[in-house]
């Protein structure tokens, strides 16, 4: 461990750091622009300039590796004055228009030159101006104030995978963009805008709206896929402005996806704002006392047996608790959380998490992903898997979609039958798991909702124990599978599964279109075929006018996830909760004291009144909801089942990223945003545009 | 000796003679009242009156919705929404100042980086009801129409000072 002197303060740090990073140990801040600790080093800025003893002229700190006995000054007159000279240089060709500005308030250059620079310009010249460039629906750049950082570019290139962004010309010709003009195509573009440490990179759909000292930041949860991305929600008044990511080491690091960050606007439309109830076969407004009313009425004298529940991608833990302790009192054993119909098995808890971790990951020696492409079906923990990726010696595997997923890996095919050589080991890629200290697979949802599902869940198991992927010694559990529903692990460990006798989802909706099921309750479920539910009397719970709203015959507004205080497991099954940000619309209420006053109309008033009492049931339910932000390790048990499967190929359930549930099909953003990703592969005449 | 005196000034009434005398000197002086509707006092070019927001000269609005003059405002008055306009530059879609709440300290004159808000020599802008006093941008724009002349050559006067 080298030891070293930094304004007279000695410091012993970890070898490889830099010499910025030790004087951070330290306490001292050092201005910079181009340094981020998860981007490659480049050292363009110069920001960051102290003074080295015994150095011919002063290092670069971002750039200089810590060696034993070093001595630092971070504060001489000297240093101070370096930093205020490049800070008139970078001034020089960067516009004075904080005032129309979206970073104002938040920039780094204005916070910098605040701090370090100089209180006037002495330059007296033309400044230089660049054209705009164009990075699509997401991005808006006005590249005249861009400081040549490189930030973007090495996030494009590193951390998103994607060749697309670099600079063109030198010195003061210096041009940053993409090299023909076209929107990026990642998935995580959105970070670019929190990395510009100017404002030559900001957010389009945000653009003009708000200024960062009148919002109000609230720390919450993403559910929009099943990472559980940490965020924090920016509010002003009743409208959330903006998403903005928020570190969590173990989940994300510091990016979000962009339908996490850029959906938001999907919020403000569509949206369920008091109960609906259909008369004379049309949905009307109406009161909750007339919504609550009409489904006593209809509920009056059915069999419990023929009323059932879904619930969707989107729904909380408490929701989901409440709603299964009233088709409980109810008598109804027919629940289900797997909308989509994954055939995973609620017995074993091992069998339905991503073991791993997603921080994991990082540790892992092999990888076969199996019905899944995670590059949409989670952007940030593919991130994750890019980032182990470069580190070297990770032979990645997948079987089905073949893709492009950022980086390189051996397409085996997409067929069944490759998985079952893997598991009896007679396939190439079985030894090279086998090899491989700690491999590790990732199912997902594209492999088990579908007919043979549970067969695959077994086969995977097999592939997972024969492969030793589960080392209890080494603690290491490579069984993965990832979701891509927020809702799907909490209603799993919640139980929100069919009970004794009960139906699953496609029983559900058979029985509701052959008369079976009379009444169908939907806690948010719009993925479901609604034309198949037949005469059935159907309850939508939810915030948007979806699928499920369309078809329903009495509409109980709920609350968005922005909109309450509710628990989410993510894919890890890690517990984590949303925080309320801004109050649902109008006369929506959150999800479950919705359910808790339907069970009082209904007669059978649940046994909670309040949230803490809910969420003492909850524990009571799985232990797991004990822990917030903490993960509960699964033991491993035997799941899934052995039999035949099916022919089809396997694929990944998610075909367009920015469109999979009712809030990101009514954001504005994200339809700009498949027309652009989509749309560029149908063929355009010349007077298209 | 001080009895005798004061004997003497009761008896001669010298304190009203010498008050009515500096009543009827005050007669003779020149008036410092005016008439005010029809004559007004002298008016320094900081004098903080009636907002008005101000335009170039070639008719574009000057405000470039920074939310400067919103955040400083120490009584929270002003309100302001902001979006794209068509061709892309940075405007308000909302400018309202509750001429109730403000204090009338032309913090939003000095916070303007533009010199799009500012504070008129017009004090005379009363109302029979408070909902008047609520100004939103076409009256402010209004006022900056009407007294651009002066406004500018308020402007011109202190700039030196500035």
């Amino acid at each position: 461990m080298p030891k070293l002197t930094i304004d007279g303060i000695e410091i012993e740090v970890e070898p490889g750091l830099t010499v910025l990073q030790a004087c951070e140990q330290a306490g001292i801040e050092i201005p910079r622009f181009c340094f981020h600790e998860r981007l490659s080093i480049a050292g363009n800025c110069r920001m960051c300039l102290v003074h080295m003893e015994r150095a011919p002229k002063p290092i670069a700190s971002c750039a200089m590796p810590v060696g034993e006995g070093m001595v630092i000054s971070t504060d001489t007159p000297e240093v101070r004055k370096m930093r205020k000279g490049v800070m008139e240089f970078l001034l020089i060709n960067h516009p004075l228009d904080c005032p129309i500005c979206d970073q104002g308030g938040e920039c780094d250059l204005q916070d910098q030159a605040m701090g370090y620079g100089g209180d006037r310009s002495r330059y007296q010249e033309n400044k230089r101006a660049v054209k705009d460039k164009d990075l699509g629906p997401l991005i808006k750049t006005i590249m005249t104030r861009c400081i040549h950082c490189t930030r973007c570019i090495r996030f494009a290139t590193e951390i998103a995978g994607v060749q697309e962004m670099g600079a063109t010309g030198r010195g003061e010709n210096m041009e940053v963009g993409t090299y023909v003009e076209k929107a990026l195509t990642s998935e995580l573009s959105g970070n670019m805008i929190d990395l510009c440490p100017v404002g030559a990179l900001t957010s389009k759909p945000y653009a003009f709206t708000a200024r960062s000292w009148e919002l109000v930041k609230t720390e919450s949860i993403d559910v929009l896929d099943a990472v559980g991305s940490n965020i924090r929600v920016d509010t002003r008044g009743a409208e959330v402005m903006r998403i903005l990511p928020r570190l969590h080491e173990d989940v994300n690091e510091e990016w979000i996806s962009d339908k996490t960050r850029f959906a938001c606007d999907g919020l403000k439309r569509q949206r369920l704002d008091q109960p609906y109830v259909k008369r004379d076969g049309k949905l009307s407004p109406a009161t909750w006392d007339e919504a609550f009313a009409a489904i006593a009425e209809r509920l009056k004298g059915v069999d419990g047996k023929k009323v059932a529940a879904l619930a969707g991608d989107l729904a909380d833990c408490e929701a989901m608790m409440a709603l299964k302790d009233l088709m409980a009192a109810i008598g109804s054993p027919h629940i289900d959380c797997r909308q989509d119909g994954a055939k995973l098995d609620p017995a074993a808890r091992a069998g339905y998490l991503f073991n791993t971790t997603i921080a994991g990951i990082e540790h892992a020696d092999a990888c076969l992903l199996i019905g899944t492409n995670p590059r949409l079906e989670a952007p940030v923990l593919n991130a994750r898997l890019r980032k182990r990726f470069l580190m070297g010696k990770f032979p990645i595997a997948a079987v089905g979609p073949h893709q492009d997923l950022t980086y390189d890996y051996d397409h085996l095919g997409d067929g069944v039958e490759i998985l079952k050589s893997i598991a009896n080991g007679r396939h190439d890629f079985a030894k090279v798991l086998k090899s491989a200290g700690k491999a590790m697979l990732i199912l997902g949802q594209g492999a088990l909702a579908r007919r043979d599902g549970a067969e695959i869940l077994g086969l995977a198991r097999e592939i997972a124990e024969s492969r030793g992927m589960i080392n209890d010694k080494i603690g290491w559990n490579g069984f993965n599978v990832l979701h891509t529903a927020a809702a799907r692990v909490g209603g799993m460990d919640l139980g929100f599964v069919p009970g004794n006798g009960g139906r699953d989802t496609e029983a559900i909706v058979a029985g509701a279109g052959d008369g079976a099921i009379d009444v169908l309750y939907l806690l948010g479920a719009d993925e479901i075929d609604m034309a198949g539910l037949g005469e059935a009397f159907v309850i939508y719970q939810g915030h948007h006018g979806d699928a499920g709203a369309h078809r329903a015959d009495v509409i109980l507004p709920g609350a968005a996830y922005t909109e309450k205080n509710a628990t989410y497991v993510n894919t890890e099954g890690r517990v984590q909760r949303t925080r309320l940000a801004a109050f649902p619309p109008g006369e929506a209420r959150e999800d479950w004291t919705i359910i808790r006053a339907l069970s009082a109309v209904l007669g059978h008033t649940l046994a909670f009144d309040d949230a803490r009492m809910l969420r003492a049931r909850m524990v009571g339910a799985n232990s797991a909801f004990i822990k917030v932000d903490g993960i509960t390790p699964a033991t491993w048990k035997p799941f899934g089942r052995n039999g035949e499967t099916g022919t089809s190929a396997l694929t990944s359930p998610i075909n367009n990223f920015y469109m999979t549930d009712p809030i990101s099909r009514a954001s504005e953003t994200m339809a700009r945003c498949s027309d652009v990703r989509l749309g560029a592969k149908k063929d355009k005449t010349g007077t298209d545009g | 000796m001080g009895f005798i005196r004061r004997n003497i000034k009761t008896i001669f009434l010298t304190e009203l003679v010498s008050g009515m005398a500096l009543t009827l000197c005050y007669m003779f002086r020149k008036k410092i009242t005016i008439n005010y509707p029809f004559e007004k006092g002298p008016l320094s070019p900081r004098f903080r009156g009636e907002h008005a927001l101000r335009r170039y000269a070639n008719g574009e609005e000057r405000c470039i919705a920074c939310k400067l003059c919103e955040a400083i405002c120490p009584a929270q008055a002003i309100t302001i929404e902001a979006e794209p306009r068509p061709d892309g530059s940075r405007r308000t879609t909302r400018y309202d100042i509750d001429m109730v709440k403000c204090i009338y300290c032309g913090l939003c004159e000095e916070a303007c980086p533009v010199d799009a808000i500012v504070e008129g020599p017009n004090f005379e802008y009363s109302t029979e009801n408070r909902e008047e006093l609520l100004y939103d941008k076409d009256k402010l724009l209004a006022n900056g129409d009407r007294w651009e002349t002066e406004l500018a050559e308020r402007l011109r006067v202190d700039a030196p000072y500035r």
